[in-house]
């Protein structure tokens, strides 16, 4: 078992940090629907950390416990080294947790650049009289601001849409500007809810290298939810596996491949 | 040809988020400014200032206001004419206890004290949306008029329950009451709805407007990215209020002079400016420029035409102004419900390319 002060280094060298994030024994339930149940783990400063599971495992109830939707009956979340109150999920953003979702949640109305703007909340702090006259600080912030969204539109290769309403995209550039407003808040932790549902292989691939690279550079932290089993054991560190609410496997892929639980939840066992 | 941004290139960030960023567009803008401040009060009467240019301005104050509101944050409201009833009363109240202090600061005063009110009325806006929404906004209109109309402290114990506004001066010139030059209050009108568009203009572009259009588009995903839903559409509704109690104190003060709320601020009024806001362009600062122009120019337009030139009986054209007025919405509703801002921007997309069209 690993320490949770202590890091690890992955097969590809690595240095993996001590625990950002860690859910301590959580339950929800929605009346008498337990949706997870007990479920302890931990996520780690650098890694990409996958959760899988059959549909309905309670996969996306635990991303929205963790990004402040849910509030869990029982359990704790521990946050960079301190327990979380239950809070708000613009508090949960406002800490540094951005997250994108299972049906993209963008903006229609607004231009891929405001859009992605609109990351920027954590860090822009003008008052609204500043921004009445448009001069000091709400002038200087939104320039450097803009500089660094800029980076990020760069960075996802969406350059050339950036004044597009999101609205007119396809959609799998809508996913990749979701993921830009998500990575515009410098997150310490960046939460993807299938980031790679409905697109075809090349899009895929697209995106596994954007999350590869996202973690590479700028070395945020990336817990994913992924039902191609492909991309989770290829892009993972660890991997959290749930089965109706249960937590029943938890580790480096290869563990997970070979562990006889998951083979069961995943391909049914044998009723006699 | 005339119209387009090739070669007009961008060297910084605050260049590129200007509010004019292309260069025609930015000089037709100093243009215009110079024809309504230098050259608009040296020629225009009574009747112009009255029936066009008054209304005209006030108007678009309101249908800025209103399209904070719900064309940039998304909430409904019917509540524009009680908001203006605010604005108006404000105004002649802290006018006639405080005569020696400038009107100016009395008609800023009064958008504040709106939208204290407006934030109030905004309350019930956390827990329920869209038609609900708008029906608890029509709870405010009627409230605000019963109350102007019921406690006589409002209009000073006047026995005709009406207000008047006393004549105040700006630099020794007389804007308000009988002695108002036509240009001295077309000006004051100009110098507010200047800053006024400004104001929102700034505000829309930078952080407040998109935490406002982020709260329309979705609000879950606001939330989700840091979004205070509550300070959001609080301030939205401040804002809002500010800019429609401000066109309110205008509308009595200047417009008008004397005022009887149930008759001026009614519903109709509240239903006035949001078919302006609907005709003009939902989020767009110059769709309400233009749905205020269009909504306060037909009618002036139709009575010329018809009863001057035709020679029709005066309620004939007004029920055909009702009529086409009615149609419109229908249509504009249909056909491009971004109203004249959508056109416009269509226009300019065709003058881009013109005379090459491909």
């Amino acid at each position: 078992m690993l320490d949770a002060s202590e890091g690890y280094t992955t097969e590809d060298g690595r240095k993996i940090g001590g625990v950002v994030m860690e859910m301590k024994n959580i339950t929800l339930r929605f009346g008498g629907v337990i949706a997870i149940q007990d479920i302890s783990f931990d996520i780690r400063e650098g890694e990409i950390r996958a959760i899988i599971g059959p549909n309905g495992a309670g996969k996306s109830s635990m991303l929205n416990v963790i990004s402040g939707f849910y509030h869990p009956q029982e359990g704790e979340v521990w946050y960079q080294g301190a327990k979380r109150p239950p809070m708000k999920p613009y508090e949960v953003a406002r800490q540094g947790i951005a997250r994108t979702f299972q049906n993209i949640a963008l903006f229609e109305g607004m231009s891929v650049l405001d859009n992605v703007m609109t990351g920027r909340i954590r860090q822009m702090k003008a008052g609204m009289l500043a921004q009445a006259i448009w001069r000091g600080k709400a002038e200087r912030e939104e320039v450097e601001n803009r500089e660094f969204v800029e980076k990020i539109i760069d960075f996802l290769e969406i350059q050339h849409i950036r004044k597009t309403p999101v609205g007119r995209l396809p959609y799998g550039l809508k996913k990749r500007v979701e993921l830009a407003r998500a990575l515009a808040a410098e997150p310490s932790i960046l939460l993807l809810d299938e980031p790679m549902a409905g697109m075809n292989v090349e899009e895929k691939e697209d995106m596994s290298r954007f999350v590869l690279d996202v973690n590479d550079e700028f070395g945020t932290t990336i817990a994913l939810i992924e039902h191609d089993m492909g991309v989770v054991m290829d892009l993972s560190d660890r991997v959290v596996v749930m089965d109706y609410g249960k937590k029943i496997g938890d580790g480096t892929p290869d563990e997970v491949r070979n562990n006889q639980a998951v083979i069961d939840a995943y391909l049914g066992v044998a009723h006699d | 040809m005339f119209y387009r941004e090739a070669g007009d290139f961008k060297t910084s960030y605050s260049d590129d988020s200007q509010t004019f960023p292309i260069k025609f567009d930015r000089y037709r803008y100093y243009v215009v400014l110079l024809v309504a401040f230098a050259v608009v009060p040296f020629i225009i009467n009574d009747y112009w200032v009255n029936a066009v240019f008054l209304p005209f301005l006030i108007y678009a104050i309101a249908a800025i206001g209103l399209n904070i509101l719900v064309g940039y944050c998304g909430q409904v409201s019917l509540g524009t004419g009680g908001f203006m009833a605010v604005g108006a009363y404000a105004c002649y109240k802290l006018m006639t206890s405080f005569p020696e202090i400038s009107i100016i600061i009395h008609v800023i005063l009064a958008g504040g004290i709106t939208a204290g009110v407006g934030v109030l009325f905004g309350l019930p806006s956390l827990r329920i949306k869209g038609f609900y929404l708008a029906v608890a906004t029509l709870a405010a209109q009627f409230f605000l008029v019963w109350l102007f109309n019921r406690v006589p402290w409002f209009y000073n114990y006047s026995a005709s329950g009406q207000i008047s506004a006393p004549e105040r001066t700006v630099l020794g010139v007389p804007v308000t009451g009988a002695e108002t030059q036509p240009w001295a209050g077309y000006l004051i009108c100009l110098v507010f709805v200047f800053a006024c568009a400004i104001i929102a203009r700034n505000l829309t572009r930078g952080m407040a407007g998109r935490k406002w259009m982020a709260i329309r588009d979705m609000d879950i995903a606001a939330e989700i990215i840091g979004v205070n839903p509550l300070k959001a559409k609080l301030s939205a509704f401040a804002v809002s209020s500010f800019f429609i109690g401000i066109s309110g104190a205008l509308f009595f003060a200047v417009y008008l002079g004397a005022v009887e709320v149930g008759e001026v601020f009614g519903i109709t009024k509240s239903f006035l400016v949001l078919f302006m806001v609907i005709i003009g362009g939902l989020g767009s600062i110059f769709g309400s420029f233009a749905g205020a122009a269009f909504l306060v120019l037909l009618p002036v337009l139709l009575k010329n035409v018809l009863v001057g030139a035709m020679g029709w009986p005066t309620d004939l054209a007004a029920h055909l102004e009702f009529m086409i007025v009615g149609a419109l919405i229908i249509l504009f509703l249909i056909a491009e419900p971004h109203g004249l801002a959508q056109l416009w921007r269509v226009a300019k997309e065709k003058l881009r390319l013109w005379p090459f069209p491909h």
